[in-house]
């Protein structure tokens, strides 16, 4: 060893244990490796559950009314700007209430998105409930002039377990859907 | 003060005892912990080259990639398979890889000085290898990347970022569209290749980097990849199928870990907690030096200084900085083509390797001050050489052995005989090897030269070099006439000093075999 000037450990070490050592710790990292990448089984959500996904993208209604201008607001006006009507940019928030077996799960409002407050509101919830039949109630208002909900739906559904049902709303079919 | 006097000493020490376990079968150069951050490379070679495999018969469609795979894959042991169960095998290694070499570098504090530029610029790649490594999931979409997808998606949606929410790209088969797919598709290629970049800059600093292992190492950690891949192929969980939950689920806990902790807790419970941990491991190199840094106080030691009248601008010194270090520059006497080390203090590790390589550093210049090149200002040359004389002349007993010790490893001043001369270095790649003639020459019987282990260096190629100079294959080299007889290089990193004493004693026992014709020569006196 002096001769060459290597230290004990250069060229690393020979023989049986050195081999038995390095394939024992080769397969502990490979099965390290497998066992993680594949255990232990995850389960996020129980078995008897199913999921409601209260999903919605919606704009509110203005938070004013539209009014006419006078023909001396209009003068003051460039030409190619002269609106006859004006209507207010902010959108009321929505609100959105969700019973479900005749019990409140959900009571949000979504303010509307943008810094003038005239983007879309939305709102997103995960709900895990027991699978089964659910009578599922929901309403939403979209408009701050009026009283009262502006849309509801009351259905009984059949929820398997595992099974996701997505609330959403649009407009084209009428308001609150189910999927 | 000592690594194993801070505050992570417990943590650090139990590392090595781990460390040096795998020595006894690797070797300390070819010992994976030592090798962590070249083995993250090589499984960045291996996902690169199964990954270009799978993209090439992989369908970019929503409605054609779960088929695709599923195709390629059906055979458990054909080509395809094997490189689909190599690539996910590869992932979680380079993410077990990353992980390991992040946390052995932090229990050795290397975080501050010179670094704070490979530390801050690995943390920030972090986020990167997250979105690499989870990206590739979706790409499959079965159940487990459908349920990786809607996760990351609700968890990002936690942030105030986006007017809609990205979850409700997931919430049917028909809000999966194409154009979805290519941003999959764009994230799991274009910030892998981001990550590369990066890396690049992670390395720039060091001189030689790792990027690849050392060859042994590579094969033995590839076949094992291999071998996993063949005895537990990567199987597709069944479509994605947004109408359900996908559960159970066969998690891939090295990647995927996020998801379960995030609905175990909430998605701003997991976002404070990763910033949190995120803005932390970039903050310490900032903060007050609570923790030591490796080898050394918080405060900083002084860097190399060159002096120009002792500099003929050999470029030793600057192959041999492990830190990128030093540059050349016109040599101010103005002579053609001469030139001159200029050291940047930021980015100098004070480690001293440039002092051992200088040529002028040999103790054989008879001046009466030894002024070197390049030299450390905490230990010149000059005072080396003084301190090897006046040691040689006190010592007693028939055959004196002088031992040049490393700081950063194994503790040479346990070795109290009186027959030993015990002269500690910053690092062992700060001896010039004419130090070790010298040292013979003047009365020793023998010289020891105690070294980190291969891979243990603290500034990375201190012990490399001293072996190669010693052996004679790298200037400047210990001269073919010393008697190899009477010359020990011994490995041992920190808590290791058994092993010193074991190689002083084997010394002593060799030296006493050794015959007067060869035995230790008169004392002469030089300089």
């Amino acid at each position: 060893m002096a001769e060459s000037l290597k230290s004990p450990a250069a060229g690393g070490p020979r023989g049986l244990r050195a081999w038995v050592g390095q394939t024992v710790l080769y397969g502990l990292f490979a099965l390290a490796v497998g066992v993680f990448s594949h255990w232990p089984p995850y389960r996020h959500l129980a078995a008897d559950l199913a999921l409601i996904k209260l999903s919605l993208v919606h704009t509110g209604k203005p938070v004013g009314d539209c009014r006419p201008l006078t023909p001396e607001e209009l003068a003051k006006l460039p030409p190619n700007m002269r609106a006859p009507v004006q209507c207010p940019r902010e959108r009321s928030p929505v609100t959105v209430e969700l019973d479900i077996d005749g019990a409140p799960v959900v009571r949000a409002e979504a303010a509307p998105s943008g810094l003038a407050r005239d983007g879309a509101s939305a709102i997103y919830r995960r709900i895990p409930v027991r699978a089964g039949d659910r009578q599922i109630s929901v309403r939403l208002r979209d408009d701050v002039r009026s009283e009262g909900f502006a849309y509801r739906l009351e259905r009984r559904v059949h929820l398997a377990p595992a099974q996701v049902l997505v609330i959403d709303f649009d407009t084209e079919k009428g308001g609150i859907t189910l999927q | 003060m000592k690594v194993s006097e801070s505050p992570s000493a417990g943590a650090l020490s139990a590392w090595r005892r781990v460390e040096r376990c795998f020595d006894r079968a690797f070797g300390a150069g070819s010992n994976p912990l030592r090798q962590l951050g070249a083995l993250a490379f090589l499984a960045i070679w291996l996902l690169a080259l199964s990954g270009i495999w799978l993209y090439a018969v992989f369908d970019t469609s929503v409605s054609g990639a779960y088929d695709s795979i599923v195709r390629m894959s059906r055979a458990p042991w054909s080509p395809g398979g094997l490189m689909r169960s190599l690539h996910r095998y590869a992932t979680d290694a380079f993410v077990l890889f990353t992980a390991l070499h992040l946390l052995r570098e932090a229990l050795h504090g290397r975080w501050r000085h010179f670094r704070r530029y490979s530390w801050l610029t690995g943390v920030a790649l972090l986020p990167l290898v997250a979105v690499s490594a989870i990206g590739g999931f979706w790409l499959n979409w079965d159940r487990l990347g459908q349920f990786s997808a809607i996760a990351t998606a609700e968890w990002l949606d936690a942030l105030p970022l986006l007017a809609n929410p990205l979850a409700r790209n997931f919430l049917g088969s028909a809000s999966v569209s194409d154009r979805l797919f290519s941003l999959f598709v764009f994230v799991h290629i274009g910030v892998p290749l981001l990550l590369l970049f990066g890396l690049w800059f992670h390395i720039q600093r060091i001189t030689r980097a790792a990027v690849f292992p050392p060859r042994t190492l590579a094969i033995g950690t590839s076949a094992a990849l291999l071998a996993l891949a063949v005895a537990a192929p990567v199987a597709s969980q069944g479509p994605a199928d947004l109408t359900r939950i996908p559960t159970p689920l066969a998690l891939d806990w090295l990647v995927l870990f996020v998801h379960p902790l995030m609905y175990a807790t909430s998605a701003g419970f997991t976002w404070v907690l990763t910033l949190g941990t995120f803005g932390a491991l970039l903050a310490l190199p900032f903060l007050p030096a609570a923790v030591p840094r490796l080898g050394g106080s918080a405060a900083r030691a002084p860097v190399a200084v060159v002096d120009p009248a002792n500099c003929n601008g050999c470029r030793r010194c600057f192959a041999d900085c492990p830190f990128a270090a030093i540059t050349m520059v016109p040599h101010p006497d103005r002579r053609v083509g001469r030139e001159l080390a200029q050291v940047h203090p930021d980015l100098c590790a004070s480690c001293g390797i440039c002092a051992g390589a200088c040529p002028s550093s040999t103790p054989f210049r008879s001046t009466a001050a030894l002024v070197t090149g390049i030299d450390m200002p905490q230990l010149p040359v000059g005072t080396l050489r003084r301190r090897l004389q006046s040691g040689l002349e006190t010592m007693r007993g028939a055959r004196p052995i002088v031992v040049f010790g490393c700081a950063q490893g194994a503790d040479a001043r346990c070795l109290t005989a009186p027959d030993v001369l015990v002269l500690p270095l910053i690092c062992t790649g700060q001896l010039a090897p004419s130090f070790v003639e010298y040292a013979l020459r003047d009365g020793a019987a023998g010289v020891l030269v105690a070294s980190c282990r291969d891979g243990g260096c603290a500034f990375r190629l201190g012990a490399r070099w001293t072996a190669e100079r010693l052996a004679g294959t790298r200037a400047p080299q210990l001269r073919a006439s010393v008697p190899r007889a009477k010359v020990d290089l011994v490995q041992a990193d920190a808590e290791e000093e058994a092993v010193l004493e074991a190689a002083v004693a084997s010394m002593r026992e060799r030296l006493s075999k050794i015959n007067d014709f060869s035995g230790p020569t008169s004392k002469m006196h030089h300089g």
